[in-house]
């Protein structure tokens, strides 16, 4: 290891039915770096945080996680597991509780003991309800605390989410498209949301709106066809010729020597 | 209306708690011998619809296999009030099949203490048994329906099949005392009812308890998105086995006081149709709220007994159209269209007010 990364994945391949989504693919992440995953549709951005949050195990290869519970494979663990660990996911479509009410939603992802016994004696202590007052105040919906999380728009569903997983207290967020869909208005609170998560935690962001990705100068991970194409900041990335291929489908060169197929 | 608004709606409710509490209670004094003792049937189904509420109104599991559990529950109170009808010799039916001894797993059954306990235990022992292998492997769903269907199939057989232990088709009856007191008397039906009653507030309340917690808020979460419960770090196995283990608890107890009302139980009485009709029951008083489960238990066994006297081959098509004309014009049940109803009144009182609060929130959720 060069730096104390906080998760390191090495090899990783992922395959459906014989068809492999991410072939070998490693990824270090420092611990508290912003880190933005792109690349075309179909590279398998989606598919590695699948692997990383234990929604696919990987056909092979290895997704260590250091966190303060110590040094953990989670590709050996189950969904709820790596979550407790301290791994969140927010998935691309809005996935809220429709039935519960927002504040319910937040009460529910709070970080807190999840098992059984404890959920059925759990009361909502002050300490709680500050905590889910101020969470509220952040993603402004103070004013819709008591409406079923179902009627809200779709941007309000994200900042929900997005609340959710704060509440949860991951050591490491992964952020799957949070502006898509969005107008240009609520993909700038999403922008000042996302830096405010970025102070406390480690976060990967998949994302396709490079307008979106340009305004945090952070390292970015480009991937195409499964695989790890480019590695650093965005300029360098802009620069990079095999990039602005896949990106641009700009004609292949003579010396082009990254081996993919397409 | 003025008048109305000035109490909270929490003092509503228990005012309104109170008031059906009484009307439960006071029944033996205007209710005659006949009403009464169906009344007291209707109120052990509101305990099972209320249990099967938890388990498919609030986290989405639908079990067409609660017959099964209710029998059980029935099948452990029979079992005491035949031993001790039977005083020193062994049930009749048991003679009839070459029996010379009680089987030792009928021993225990001479304690009422151990009967009723087994009436609760079984049910929800055999729900934690099913829910294990079915949950953990997530098999959920129509899947998992399924699975409770073959659940009825298999103990209905059984219990048909193990005549000499279980009385076969004709089931357990021929009951005369509890704790020494004769069954038929006045007194003593009068108190099966008041126990029953007791017993269905209880069930209320713990359901409440259920739905209102931490726990419960889980459960309607797991029905909305099980995989979205997984990744906020809880197991959904253990939820749905918990709430599948107390459903399957309230139906035995149901069983248990059903038994007390009517005098008999049969493999018939847990097979297939019956644990349709328990779903029915909630279906359509209103799935996910709990007082929609006791009104349809109360209305649908009130219907079945006026009408299955009078026609009793009219009943089943009536069932079977109102389990259609439930799940496609009234998907919230009885309380759902009162809920309709309560609402668009409200609307058209106050048009102006929620055209405006309609438009002025959207502003300000951008900011």
């Amino acid at each position: 290891m060069k730096s104390p990364s906080i998760l390191s994945c090495q090899k990783v391949t992922v395959s459906f039915d014989g068809f492999k989504a991410v072939q070998e693919m490693s990824l270090e992440l420092a611990s508290g770096e912003l880190r933005f995953l792109i690349g075309p549709n179909g590279a398998g951005k989606t598919t590695m945080l699948d692997a990383i949050c234990g929604k696919v195990k990987p056909a092979g290869g290895v997704v260590e996680f250091r966190g303060l519970k110590g040094t953990v494979d989670v590709t050996r663990r189950k969904e709820h597991e790596i979550a407790q660990l301290g791994i969140g996911r927010k998935f691309q479509t809005p996935s809220i509780f429709s039935g519960l009410t927002v504040e319910e939603n937040l009460e529910i992802a709070m970080a807190q003991n999840r098992g059984v016994w404890a959920t059925l004696r759990a009361a909502m202590t002050k300490a709680d309800r500050e905590r889910v007052d101020a969470e509220l105040e952040l993603i402004g919906l103070e004013d819709k605390k008591r409406l079923r999380a179902g009627l809200l728009s779709h941007g309000e569903k994200q900042w929900l989410e997005i609340g959710m997983m704060l509440l949860q207290e991951p050591e490491i967020l992964l952020l799957d498209e949070p502006v898509a869909g969005m107008t240009d208005k609520e993909t700038d609170k999403t922008g000042e949301l996302l830096r405010e998560i970025v102070r406390k935690r480690t976060v990967v962001v998949v994302e396709h709106d490079m307008e979106f990705v340009r305004n945090f100068a952070s390292k970015v991970t480009v991937m195409h066809e499964g695989k790890l194409l480019k590695e650093g900041s965005m300029d360098e990335v802009q620069r990079d010729d095999r990039v602005a291929e896949v990106y641009l489908g700009r004609k292949r060169r003579d010396y082009d020597a990254v081996g993919s197929t397409a | 209306m003025q008048w109305m608004s000035r109490l909270p709606r929490r003092a509503w409710l228990l005012i309104g708690y109170a008031a059906a509490a009484a009307a439960l209670f006071s029944a033996p004094l205007y209710l005659n011998d006949f009403r009464l003792n169906l009344l007291a049937k209707c109120l052990a189904f509101a305990i099972v619809a209320l249990g099967l509420d938890l388990l498919w109104g609030y986290t989405g599991i639908l079990s067409l296999g609660h017959g099964v559990f209710f029998g059980l529950g029935a099948y452990a109170m029979a079992m005491h009030l035949k031993l001790a009808a039977g005083g020193s010799r062994i049930p009749d039916f048991m003679g009839w099949m070459g029996l010379t001894k009680l089987p030792w797993f009928w021993e225990p059954f001479k304690s009422f203490a151990f009967a009723a306990a087994m009436g609760l235990i079984l049910p929800s022992a055999l729900a934690l048994l099913l829910g294990f292998f079915t949950f953990r492997n997530r098999i959920r769903g129509v899947y998992f329906t399924i699975l409770t269907q073959a659940l009825v199939i298999i103990t209905v057989t059984l219990f048909v099949g193990q005549q000499a232990y279980t009385g076969g088709t004709n089931g357990l009856t021929g009951y005369t005392k509890l704790f020494g007191y004769s069954l038929t008397s006045g007194t003593a039906k009068t108190l099966a009812y008041l126990a029953t009653a007791a017993a269905l507030l209880a069930a209320f309340a713990v359901c409440r308890y259920l739905v209102n917690s931490r726990f419960g808020k889980v459960l309607r979460a797991i029905r909305d998105g099980e995989n979205r419960t997984r990744f906020l770090g809880y197991d959904p196995a253990y939820y749905q086995m918990a709430v599948f283990a107390v459903s399957a608890g309230l139906a035995g107890l149901a069983g248990m006081l059903f038994v007390l009302h009517v005098g008999i139980i049969s493999p018939t009485m847990m097979a297939i149709v019956p644990s349709i009709e328990l779903v029915l029951l909630v279906a359509i008083g209103g799935r996910g709220t709990l007082i929609g489960a006791v009104i349809g238990a109360i209305l649908l066994t009130q219907a079945k007994s006026q009408l299955s006297a009078s026609y009793p081959d009219f009943w089943l098509f009536l069932l079977g159209a109102l389990f259609i004309i439930v799940t496609v014009f009234m998907p919230g049940g009885i309380v759902g269209l009162i809920r309709q109803a309560r609402q668009a009144i409200l609307r058209r009182r106050s048009e102006n007010e929620i055209t405006l609060d309609s438009i002025v929130p959207k502003s300000n959720g951008v900011v």
